[in-house]
């Protein structure tokens, strides 16, 4: 029954990459780019060496952070589409911090950098949460609109309070703040390449957020009132409540996202430093299928994307922009396949279908054996 | 819609067989229907009927038999070939989009209602109002699904399926989800349409059966074991044929303890949701060891009474006294702990997660007790020994306790709440519409379960509108009508008749003049 339901969603999963390939093969082919030799590029090009494996795995870093909170919050049933904000917010916290504290011992400065970018995307989802709770703001419009607001603190920040002096003197005029004490850095793994510490940190991060949602009373809460608010409810489970929780803890994951971009890759805040990983998070969270076992593989192939649709660019001259329309294409896949692995009708048909294609594959396989 | 060759006049199943994954769903079933007969077709939950009727719509293919229709062999390979032969289905949860009006509903599904740019609305609505004229099945086409009750959207149902051309009626449970006035009022419009249509009638209730067929097939485990005229049959025999074997539902044999008062309601004033004084100044009193029925016709106050008690709806005056303490506005967790077993009104969503597995359902209220965690922490081995116990001693039949518990039939998700709700020892118990569209072998087993709680001393508040149910199980039945008692009998003294004119608002004849009055706390009926 089990094992039928597997093959079943393997079947439909399979299915849906396919016809999402194939969609983005059109939009490529209507450009004038080889389909074939673009997802030969993306696909194998960022693994053909050691530097671009690393590479790969310097962006599914912030991914894997983004989508592990986004998990927390769509399996509690509030759908936080503010990561974007959530970063950026952590990214202004954290590098804020370090620079307050200089002088500080690696022991203090590195944990208070991350935390203090943690806390800021946690405040900055929590708002969210809190409207949702009291005041049953929609949380799909009350993200978006905050991340405007922090794109726009984030803009003047780095062009006033936070802009590194070096840049007024120069006169380059860079929008970016100081460079970070070296204390604040996040270690690099392997010399010689970008790939730091912050990986082993959303491992772990992967590995407890899975214990949280499955192993612990509160997990269990918050999976309640997500997949069912009116029977948590009448079981006294205070549903609004952990509705901020999540929040709290998406934001949070966000936030830590942004401080680990700043202190393990490019050390000083940066315009466009989140690069849209709030938006593909949740393709990852999606892909991953909200649970940590499913988005650290998924983090890993979203990286391989984005790295592959750089070096399309360079090599193929397909527009590196083409990984968005194929993560648009993949959430649409996703959606449509859900619907797909719901419907029992459908599910008789591909048994009857598949029952029907093994029987006569197994009187091919006795046909050749007598 | 393409026209139908000729009207429909007769269907035939032979030998149909449709195996899913580990169970075999209907097993070489043989049926036919003509038209101007109403086929009666019954059977427990899984007994294979939802599936056999997707068969005959096409949306299940079997792995063998044959269905000829009016003498010749027809493959419906979706619904609309069926509606094209004249055979239109109601499902049993209705395929109605909320938030559009009838008509509008009924133009989802007429193709040749949609023109290029252009939805002929009007075309439908006009539909609409020939077949409900002519049917005497009075629906607005202009109303929203929303607005309507459930007996109105089963009206729209049907009207949907005439105006699609089905001249030979799939009804599946039709009245499961209905009070039991508007089960007596379709019933008397189905026997009107009986006459020009053809309709296969499902329902494990056997007095709508006797009512409306003409013949009756029961089908267990998935094969036909019973063919026969509904004239020459009483439903006692149905009964046991159905669930193989003889059913007696259990009644409270009354062995008067007297327990002490448990919970004390008094002039309790709650609103409903549309900010109206639904409950105005009820009160009432269940003491241990007794059950207490709430009769009344649905909508005078029963659900927001419930919601009061669970703590999930706002108390504007009044008191609920339970042990000592008041639970008027307090919160769902305070009333728990208090000692309060709650069975809601709606299982789907208010009763269970349905996404999560039986045991995980079965610790909805303990889930952070010591039993079932540690330091924060569940304790796994714990939840699993529970669900098995749980599932042995309340017949839980699912395939494991890991099966998402939305999957599992009504009944089966009735004893999982039950299991979950008695395990926890409560002092009281408030059980709302327990057995509301359940099977009889279920329905048995969930008045035995009650009954067992009464003499363990539990005192038991049973909502519910099946009088049948509330004569049987109560001590005592008050009757509830526009947001109060309107008066608390003894239930021996109850008749159907007497409780039906309570119920209808009108003075006890029995007792004339004391239409307020409550039973005395201490007058012992036994
Ligand atoms: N799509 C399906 N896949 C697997 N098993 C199914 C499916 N649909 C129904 N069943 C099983 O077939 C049996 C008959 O179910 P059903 O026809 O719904 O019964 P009824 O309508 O009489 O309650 C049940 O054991 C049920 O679990
Ligand atoms: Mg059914």
């Amino acid at each position: 029954m089990n094992r039928n339901k597997v093959l079943y969603s393997g079947a439909i999963i399979l299915a849906v990459t396919l016809i999402a390939a194939l969609l983005v093969a059109l939009v490529l082919f209507s450009i004038g780019a080889s389909p074939l030799a673009t997802y030969k590029t993306i696909l194998t090009g960022p693994l053909s060496d050691l530097f671009g494996v690393t590479e790969v795995l310097v962006r599914s870093v912030p991914l894997m952070l983004v989508a592990l909170g986004i998990a927390i919050s769509f399996r509690s049933g509030i759908l936080n589409i503010g990561a974007e904000g959530q970063i950026q917010m952590g990214v202004i916290a954290s590098t804020a911090m370090a620079l307050a504290m200089p002088h500080a011992p690696k022991a203090i400065l590195l944990p208070a950098a991350l935390m203090a970018g943690a806390l800021a995307g946690a405040v900055w989802g929590g708002i969210a949460g809190w409207l949702k709770a009291k005041l049953q703001v929609n949380e799909i419009l009350s993200t978006v609109m905050l991340n405007y607001i922090a794109a726009q603190v984030y803009t003047f920040l780095l062009r006033g309070p936070m802009l590194d002096p070096n840049e007024l003197e120069t006169g380059s005029g860079t929008p970016q703040s100081m460079r970070l004490p070296e204390l604040a850095f996040l270690d690099t793994l392997v010399p010689g390449t970008r790939i730091h510490m912050g990986l082993i940190l959303a491992l772990v991060a992967a590995l407890l957020v899975w214990m949280l949602l499955w192993k612990t009373t509160l997990g269990y809460r918050m999976r309640t009132a997500g997949a069912g608010a009116k029977a948590a409810r009448y079981a006294g489970i205070p549903v609004e409540r952990y509705l901020i929780v999540a929040m709290l803890m998406a934001g949070g994951f966000a936030g830590l996202a942004g401080a680990v971009e700043v202190s393990g890759v490019h050390h000083r805040a940066i315009e466009g430093i989140s690069s849209g990983y709030g938006f593909a998070g949740i393709v990852v969270a999606l892909f991953g299928a909200l649970h940590p076992g499913g988005i650290v593989p998924s983090a890993v192939f979203f990286g391989i994307l984005l790295i592959g649709a750089d070096m399309t660019q360079r090599s193929a001259s397909v527009p590196a922009n083409m990984v968005l329309v194929l993560q648009g294409v993949i959430i649409l896949s996703i959606v449509s396949a859900q619907s797909f692995l719901r419907n029992p009708y459908a599910q008789e048909r591909f048994f009857r279908w598949f029952g029907r294609f093994s029987s006569s594959a197994r009187k091919a396989g006795k046909g050749v054996q007598s | 819609m393409t026209p139908s060759l000729e009207p429909i006049s007769e269907l035939k199943l032979e030998g149909i067989t449709k195996r899913f994954p580990g169970v075999l769903a209907c097993d070489g079933i043989s049926l036919q229907v003509r038209r101007g007969e109403v086929l009666a077709l019954v059977g427990e939950n899984g007994a294979g009927k939802t599936t056999l009727m997707n068969i005959i719509m096409g949306l299940y293919r079997p792995d063998s038999g044959t269905i000829h229709v009016n003498g010749e062999e027809v493959h419906f390979h979706s619904p609309g070939d069926a509606y094209a032969r004249g055979i239109g289905m109601v499902h049993q949860h209705f395929m109605l989009v909320p938030n559009m009006t009838v008509a509008e509903n009924l133009a989802l599904g007429l193709k040749e209602l949609h023109h290029f740019m252009n939805l002929d609305i009007k075309g439908a609505a006009k539909r609409i109002r020939e077949v409900s004229e002519r049917y005497e099945l009075p629906v607005n086409p202009d109303a929203y699904i929303w607005q309507l009750s459930v007996g109105e959207q089963q009206r729209v149902e049907l009207v949907k399926t005439l105006c699609l051309g089905a001249r030979l009626l799939i009804l599946d449970e039709p009245t499961s989800a209905l009070t039991p006035q508007e089960t007596d009022d379709l019933i008397v419009r189905l026997q009107r349409m009986a006459s020009e249509l053809a309709i296969i009638f499902i329902s494990h209730k056997l007095n709508e059966v006797k009512a409306l067929s003409d013949r009756v097939s029961i089908l267990r485990h998935g094969a036909v074991v019973f063919n026969g005229q509904t004239a020459n049959h009483e439903p006692s025999e149905l009964a046991a044929l159905m669930t193989g074997h003889d059913v007696v539902l259990p009644r409270n044999e009354g062995s008067g303890i007297q327990g002490e008062p448990l919970l004390s309601v008094q002039n309790l004033c709650v609103r409903g949701d549309r900010g109206n004084l639904v409950l105005d100044g009820l009160s009432l009193e269940l003491r241990a060891g007794e059950v207490l029925g709430m009769a009344g016709v649905s909508g005078n106050g029963q659900r927001e009474f419930a919601d009061a008690l669970a703590g999930l709806r706002p108390v504007e005056s009044g008191q609920i006294l339970f042990g000592g303490k008041d639970l008027a506005n307090r919160t769902p967790r305070e009333i728990i702990h208090a000692g309060m077993g709650y069975v809601p009104e709606d299982r789907q969503t208010e009763g269970i997660v349905p996404s999560f597995s039986v045991k995980d359902n079965l610790i909805l209220k303990d889930f952070a007790e010591p039993r079932f965690s540690k330091m924060a922490f569940l304790r796994k081995k714990e939840i699993d020994s529970n669900a098995e116990v749980l599932k042995e001693r309340f017949d839980i039949r699912c395939p494991s306790t890991s099966t998402a518990t939305g999957s599992l039939s009504g009944g089966n998700i009735q004893k999982v709440i039950l299991a979950r709700e008695i395990s926890r020892g409560p002092k009281a118990l408030v059980a709302v519409y327990p057995t509301r569209g359940i099977d009889m072998g279920a329905q048995e087993f969930i008045h035995e379960q009650l009954l067992a709680r009464r003499r363990e001393g539990i005192g038991i508040l049973l909502i519910s509108e099946e009088l049948e149910e509330v004569m049987n199980l109560s001590d005592r039945i008050a009757v509830i009508y526009k947001g109060k008692i309107l008066k608390v009998l003894p239930a021996v003294e109850a008749t159907r008749e007497r409780l039906g004119i309570l119920m209808a608002g009108l003075a006890d004849p029995d007792s004339p003049g004391d239409a307020q009055a409550e039973v005395p706390a201490g007058a012992a009926h036994e």
